[in-house]
């Protein structure tokens, strides 16, 4: 026991090193829902760079990420949702340019109880009137929603008001960015989403694919209909090829000009996400849908060619190809 | 009219009645912690490992350790300690035994008790626009240290001074009879009598920092980093060195809620091992110091 502390310290004191220096350093922050990529891609660089370079990955969420991004103290932060107007407007005052590349797809799965034996499906119209402002202390039962449903409540679970999820699907499904009803669960925790659709009968809720496809026994996904395509099922496929409509979303990293041009890390770093060989198989691994690989080919052009600015200057764009956003990002 | 037998015997069953509520309640405290022991020992003693206190974080949970967590908890201890503990034991000593009775010691009382009730995420904004952005002092091993330790003063401070209040005036007055000034009755025979106080208010202080999480988010503590600060020793002159400091890092509660929070279950049990390597770190720093208080009482 002695002899076991006295080693570990040792071991501790041999691994701490010189001093790091800010060169060799690419700083990260942002979104806790991009944070598994971006661990991935930190993991495996600093294997190859051994000793040489180092990343640092910080969660403070996509706007908290946004913010420090904006004050110039990080290279590169992750985003789960576009850049704001607001926050573009930001960097600019502060003379920050940035690229912006997507990493990943996610599809937003909508789940119910697994002995929620009425829904077949729903449409984006009935997901609006569950969520959107005006459902605040009126729309509280399944009998509500459609002719038929049983007269069951309905208890809503779903991501925080701080977060990008969030964000994303009100942009979604009640049309407008950052507006829905107060009088829902919400945690910043998706298990707890998890575990409370699961112990709720009538619950319904939204969160990353990943926490679906590990909870399967627990959860029901709901197939939704977008205006007149058929229902679809949220998966790997319908993420990729664009029909998990209008719950499939971009991830994304935002990449610092001035830190890509003056810095060989940031740059070789940045190398990881658009790698596309490696980047998909990372990303697979910690459960999100990869991009195509012609998006990897259309991103790598774009960061070479110092593409600056977003394609989301009027907020996230909903059910568009992630190619055709990338083709947009070009024309500019 | 009650015999003497008859209001004894009321007594006692009142005596026994409050015991035995006594033992309830205790038994209902103990039980919940025990179980939640219990359970993050069930999940996370499997788990545990010295590859999984050597690692670095890893996207395989089979592989990631805490490695940096661990050493930067540790680390960021050591400056709390190093400063909270010194600093609110001379304020407490000022105010119980130098301060004037005036209504400037009463308003600062006032507020060193009031401060003990402020939520650690107002010492985190603090620390956020006045040490990280006011100071530039970035986000470091040392800045973390100075909110942890402003967050457990009161708590030395309130500490010191009960444990002071608690000796007799015939100490100090044998003290001054003898000869001695007051800051030789203050060093010599007021300090090392209200040590063990002193010290159960520090471990207390210390034990409810280790577990914070709220504070040093917001000053910028990462959740990923695999490589440690620089060392403290180095093998020229002058052998020691501060740069550590100056070090980004992460802390074992941070790793841990970013555990819980993933998808997968082999994160959770990472997390509950982690949890369990916290928990024998506060319990480590307690033997110390009862150790420590021990040791004292035996040489009064």
């Amino acid at each position: 026991m002695k002899y076991g502390a006295i080693a570990l310290g040792a071991a501790v004191l041999a691994t701490m090193s010189g001093g790091a220096s800010a060169q060799n350093l690419v700083k990260v922050d942002g979104s806790s829902t991009v944070f598994p990529i971006t661990e991935a891609m930190a993991e495996e660089f600093q294997i190859e760079y051994r000793g040489k370079y180092r990343v640092t990955v910080g969660v403070s969420g996509s706007g908290g990420g946004f913010k420090k991004f904006c004050r110039g103290e990080v290279d590169v932060t992750n985003a789960s949702r576009p850049i704001r107007p607001s926050e573009v407007e930001q960097c600019r005052e502060n003379g920050i340019e940035f690229m912006e590349l997507p990493v990943a797809l996610d599809a937003l799965a909508v789940v119910i109880n697994p002995k929620n034996d009425w829904v077949d499906y729903l449409t984006v119209d009935e997901l609006k009137k569950m969520w959107e402002p005006d459902a605040q202390r009126k729309i509280n039962n399944w009998s509500q929603i459609r002719e038929g449903f049983p007269d069951k409540s309905l208890d809503l679970f779903g991501a925080g008001a701080d977060s990008g999820t969030y964000d994303y699907f009100t942009q979604a499904i009640v049309g407008k960015e950052h507006a829905s009803r107060g009088d829902y669960t919400a945690s910043e925790d998706d298990n707890v989403l998890v575990m409370g659709v699961a112990n709720t009968l009538g619950g319904l809720g939204f969160f990353g694919f990943a926490y679906l496809s590990e909870n399967t026994d627990k959860l029901k996904p709901v197939p939704i209909k977008y205006k007149d395509a058929d229902p679809v099922l949220p998966s790997i496929e319908t993420a990729k090829n664009a029909t998990y409509q209008p719950l499939s979303r971009p991830l994304f990293v935002y990449v610092s000009k001035t830190a890509a041009d003056n810095r060989e890390v940031v740059q070789k770093f940045v190398d990881y996400f658009l790698d596309p060989e490696l980047a998909p198989e990372l990303v697979s691994e910690v459960g999100y849908v990869p991009l195509p690989a012609e998006a990897y080919d259309l991103a790598r052009k774009a960061f070479d060619d110092r593409v600056t600015g977003t394609v989301f200057e009027n907020g996230s764009q909903i059910g568009i190809s992630i190619e055709d956003l990338l083709r947009s990002e070009r024309s500019r | 009219m009650k015999s003497y037998s008859q209001i004894v015997q009321g007594n006692k069953r009142t005596d026994a009645t409050f015991v035995a509520a006594g033992l309830v309640l205790l038994l209902i405290a103990m039980l919940t912690l025990l179980a939640l022991i219990f359970d993050l020992a069930s999940q996370g003693i499997p788990r545990l490992s010295w590859d999984f206190l050597t690692n670095f974080p890893s996207r395989r949970a089979a592989r990631a350790g805490i490695l940096s967590s661990w050493v930067g908890t540790s680390l960021v201890m050591i400056v709390t300690a190093a400063l909270a503990i010194p600093l609110g034991v001379a304020a407490g000593v000022y105010l119980e035994e130098y301060a004037p009775k005036n209504w400037v010691t009463d308003v600062i009382e006032i507020n060193v008790t009031n401060l003990a009730g402020v939520p650690s995420i107002i010492y985190g904004l603090l620390a956020l626009g006045l040490f990280v952005y006011g100071l530039n002092m970035g986000q470091t091993v040392l800045v973390a240290g100075m909110v942890l330790a402003l967050l457990i003063l009161p708590i030395v401070i309130v500490a010191t001074r009960e444990g002071i209040r608690s000796l007799p005036q015939s100490m100090r007055e044998g003290s001054y009879a003898l000869g001695a000034d007051q800051w030789q009755t203050v060093s010599r025979h007021i300090l090392p009598s209200a040590r063990p106080a002193i010290l159960t208010g520090a471990i207390v202080g210390l034990s409810r920092a280790i577990g914070e999480t709220a504070p040093v988010i917001t000053i910028g503590a990462l959740t990923f980093i695999a490589f440690l600060p620089p060392s403290p020793v180095q093998d020229t002159i002058p052998f020691i060195n501060f740069d550590w400091l100056e070090s980004p890092f992460s802390l074992l509660p941070i790793q841990m809620f970013n555990w819980i929070s993933r998808p997968q279950a082999s994160f959770h049990v990472n997390a509950a091992a982690a949890g369990l390597v916290l928990l024998s770190m506060t319990l480590l720093m307690n033997s110390v110091a009862i150790y420590i208080r021990y040791r004292l009482r035996k040489v009064l």
